[in-house]
Order: C-alpha cells, then structure tokens, then sequence
C-alpha cells in the first residue's frame, strides 16, 4: 500500500492520476504552441514545467509506489546537479548541455525499461510488453552512448574530425543485424537474461560506432537526431508500462528532434543518410578552383569608409556565422547596429539555418547581446530583401554566403540554399586573412564586383568601425 | 493486444500532433525548443518513480534509483535552461 494514500479513497486514486495525466500532456502541448512566437514562449515553458510537476507529483499516490527513501534522495541529487548545469553554463556552450541532457534521457528510458525486466523477472511478459522493452532499452543505451561521444566532440576532448576505420559500414550495419537476432531471441525467451544484456551490450557499442564517423560540421543534425530519439526512448518506455502520458510526451519530443533534424539536413542540403553514412570533412578538401582565381583581386575597404557606407545607407543586413562568436563580437555588433539605428539606418540580422552549432544557436547568441528578436530574420525572410539592401555586413560566415552554391554544379556545396548576399548594393565581408573557410571552399562572393573585404580579427574591426561611426 | 493496440493509437495520434504544433515553431526559438524538449522527454522520471520503489528493494530500486537522478537533472535543468534563454529574448522597448 501507498503510504500516502488513505485506504478509504485508494479506489478513486487510480482514475485521478490518469485524469492528471490528461492534464499534463494537455499542459505539454499548450506549452509547446506557445513557443511559436518569443512572446510568449516564456510563459510556454511555464506551462509545460507545471504540466511535469502535476505530473510527477500525482505519481507518487501510485498504488506500487510504497516507499520513498530513494525518491526523494535521487531527486534531490538530480534537481541539484541539474540547476547547477542550467545556471552555469555559457550561451556558447548550449550545444554541449543539449547534448549532455539528450544523453541523460536516453539512460534514464533505458534504465526504466531495464527496471521493469527485473521487476517483473517473476512474472510471465506480454510480447508487446517484450518488444517495447528491448525498443526502449536498445534506442535509450543507444542515445546515451551516442551522445556522449557528441559531447566530447562539440567540447573538443575527441577532436572534431571523423573517425573512421575501413569497412566502418559493414560493421555498422552487422551489429545492427545482430542486435535484431538477439531482440527475436529476447522476445521468444525472456527468462534469459544474457539475451538482455547482449542487447544492452550491442546498443551502447552501436551509439559509439555511429557518432565516431561522424565530422564536427554535421553536429547540428545529430544533436536533433538525438534529440528525437530520447523522445522516442521515452514513449517506447511508456508502451512497457501502458503509461500515456509518457507516450504522449515522448513522442511530442521525437516530432520536435525529427523536425529539427530535417531542417538541418535540407539546409546543408544532404539527405540524412550522408550525414550518417558520408563522414563529410574526412574526405581531403577539392581542388579548390585555385587555378580559376589566380588572376582574381579583392577590394579591401578601411573602417571609414565603411563607416560613411553604413551611415548613410537606407538599410544594412548583418549576417553573422559562428566566427562572430567566437571571436566574442556579439555585442560589439550590436553596439554598431544602435549607432546606425540612431542615424536612421534599418538594420536587420539575416540568419541561415546553420549558422551556429546547433538549430537556432545563432539567435540565442544575439538574444544573449541584447539584440531585440524582430531584427532576426530568418534565411526565406531576408532573402527577399537583399535586392532591396544597400550594405550586407558578413561576419564569420564564410559557406553560407557562397554563390558558388547556387552557380557552380561542380562545387561540394552545390544546391546547398544560402543567403543571397551577392544581390546587395555592396557586400562588406570581414575575414581574418583570405585562407579559404571551414570546409575548405574557395568563395567566389570574395572576387565579387560589389564585394569589399575588412580584414582583421572581428571584434578588432568592428571596434574600428563603432569608433568611426562615433567620429562621423 | 488491446492495451497495445490502445497504446499505438495514442502513439500515432500524438506524432500527428507533434508535427502540426512543431513545424509553427520559428527557427529564432529553436535551439529553447530543443531543450524544452530535453526537459518533456525527463517525463521518463515517472516511470523511473514506479521503478525505485519496492517492499523488499533489489537490483530493481538501484537501477530505478540512477533512473531518477537521470531523469530529474533532465527536468530540472531543462526547464531552467529554457526558461534563462526565452529570458533574453527581448524587444525593443522590453530592456529593464
């Protein structure tokens, strides 16, 4: 019996929970619509918080739930380790914790799965039961694997290259084969155990397997991947207790990380089986086309004159990549999109889908600058208007400006959509030194017609230009 | 087979769900939706509860016991992490 249940009302308390947990996926999903405008995607995830915390709460009048030592101890050690992780880490880092906690969820799903296999050790399974066991067991171990390699990579501990050995495929695709063997096995006979533990084995190796090949430029798409199969992790775990608020909200987040992970995939314009498969970035870096550029100049242009450009311009589209933030420039760019507001001057920040290392990454980084959200558009948004753009300033975003996307069927990145810079009166594109970028292309929008180059470290150079404006 | 039957058809629905609500999220808040996301899948912590608590405590309490810890960092860190990025993202006229 449940202590905390007197036995007069034990027979209602059933029928309440499930009512609660009603409420809470309701709370969920109205927390979640929420988040379609920034307005009000606070008081969504206030919704959603309280949507847990019913949640969770009417839980603990379970009829199985009889003691509460390690409850309230297990909770108390998650909730502190969890705070300290939210308030400390840095807006950079975002990719890293997602990461962490896309981890955290998938074994916590697949210890919950495990849990009701010795729980119920002694009596007979359902082979529904069975097989969402081992779904849950095998996707959950696999994303808490997974994602601990994404975080070493994102944190730089394994070196963001891909790591492959020759025949990687075959073995992947072995193991995965086995593990379906070994699931048939489980399911005939679940009295064995070894056949859960090979399982579990199998699952962890695959998360590792998978991730290693994969190059520190595809993160985004794997994060969201990953993202997606803690979700589904945990609504696989539901069908193991025939709970559905735990179905319902599982599956809420694998829609969300499938989403996402589509995004990315259509905006480096790869289909998810390349990034999974391909391992981009090992392969070496094309010929480049420096042949075709030798005779090419870039005009350079000085901090005043770019001033006097950006001053008396109708409208300047900003155009960040992850350069800017790593060169901490967030708010010396915002510094400079205030003074030419004052002046009159319409500025606006042009967004690709890519630009941080995670889906929206870019946007919390200039959130985090003070830099109010109706100045952030979106790449579909701001492409209308670059024809209608007098100055585009390009900061640390080299691939997603490069034309070569759009014109040249040769290029790697052909067909990849990209923020149409090139049709802008003048394009000012700030750049260390003219080594080509990340992927190793050569950027033709460099050697463009309207294209000048500021070089320089970032924040050096938009120091440069505040103090001109300044002096203007 | 009817509990599982039951159990896809809420399965099936809330997906269809999940897209329809999902794909209105605008990229500006994407990278909070993800990690609101994380802090939904620590509903998992639920079952992890019915897990870790037992008469007689076996292997079973300890693993629902790590499930828990899991789940709840999830939760917790989840939601405040969310909560401190929607925090900032501001209008003109909201700053202070």
């Amino acid at each position: 019996m449940n202590p905390l249940v007197p036995e007069a009302i034990a027979d209602y308390i059933p029928n309440v929970i499930q009512l609660t947990y009603l409420l809470a996926s309701v709370l969920f999903i109205l927390g979640l619509k929420r988040l379609s405008s920034p307005a009000t995607a606070r008081s969504g995830n206030m919704l959603a918080s309280l949507g847990m915390f019913i949640g969770v709460l009417v839980t603990l009048f379970d009829r199985n739930i009889v003691s509460f030592q390690f409850i309230v101890a297990g909770v108390a050690i998650g909730a502190v380790i969890g705070a300290i992780l939210a308030r400390k880490v840095k807006m950079t880092s975002m990719p890293e914790l997602v990461s962490l906690f896309n981890g955290f969820g998938g074994a916590a799903s697949a210890l919950v799965a495990s849990g009701e296999y010795f729980r119920l050790a002694s009596e007979p399974f359902g082979e529904h039961e069975l097989g969402a066991m081992v779904v849950s067991l095998f996707i959950g171990a696999l994303t808490f694997t997974g994602s601990m390699i994404a975080f070493g990579k994102l944190k730089g501990i394994l070196g963001g290259s891909p790591v492959v050995y020759p025949g990687y495929k075959i073995v992947n695709t072995a193991l995965m084969i086995l593990v379906l063997v070994f699931a048939v096995l489980f399911v005939l006979d679940a009295e064995n155990r070894i056949f859960f533990l090979v399982i579990s084995g199998l699952a962890l190796l695959i998360g590792i397997l998978m991730v290693l090949p994969i190059g520190g430029a595809d993160m985004p798409v794997v994060i969201s991947l990953l993202n997606s199969l803690t979700g589904l992790a945990a609504s696989a775990a539901g069908f193991v207790l025939n709970n559905n608020l735990l179905i319902i909200s599982g599956t809420l987040v694998g829609s969300a990380g499938l989403i996402l992970t589509m995004i990315m995939c259509k905006a480096m314009n790869r289909p998810l089986t390349n990034v999974l498969f391909g391992a981009f970035g090992s392969e070496a870096a094309g010929p480049g086309g420096t042949a075709a550029d030798a005779g090419k100049t870039v005009k350079e242009v000085t901090a005043e004159d770019l001033s006097v450009m950006t001053a008396y311009a109708q409208r300047v589209v900003i155009v960040p990549g992850y350069g800017l933030a790593v060169a901490q420039a967030q708010h010396v760019i915002r510094e400079v999109a205030d003074m030419l507001e004052s002046k009159g001057v319409d500025v606006r920040y042009g967004i690709h889908p890519v630009a941080g290392r995670m889906p929206g990454h870019m946007n919390v980084l200039l959130a985090e600058a003070n830099v109010p959200y109706p100045q952030l558009y979106d790449m579909d948004e701001i492409n209308q208007e670059f024809k209608k753009t007098d100055v585009v300033l390009v900061i640390g975003a080299n691939d997603v400006v490069n034309p070569d996307a759009r014109n040249d069927p040769s290029s790697p990145i052909y067909g990849m959509p990209i923020l149409n810079v090139d049709e802008a009166k003048s394009v000012v594109i700030f750049k260390r030194s003219m080594n080509p970028g990340f992927a190793g292309i050569e950027n033709q929008l460099f050697f463009g017609e309207n294209s000048y180059m500021f070089f320089g470290d970032a924040k050096e150079s938009l120091g440069s230009l505040l103090q001109s404006l300044k002096e203007l | 087979m009817e509990t599982f039957i039951f159990n896809l058809f809420i399965f099936i629905l809330a997906a269809f769900v999940g897209f329809e609500v999902i794909s209105k999220v605008p990229p500006t808040l994407h990278t909070p939706l993800m990690s609101g996301a994380n802090a939904i899948s620590g509903i998992t912590l639920v079952g992890a509860l019915i897990v870790a608590s037992h008469v007689v405590c076996t292997i079973t309490c300890y693993i629902g016991f790590v499930a828990i810890i899991f789940a709840t960092i999830n939760v917790v860190g989840g939601f405040m992490v969310t909560d401190r990025m929607l925090e900032m993202f501001k209008k003109k006229g909201d700053e202070q």
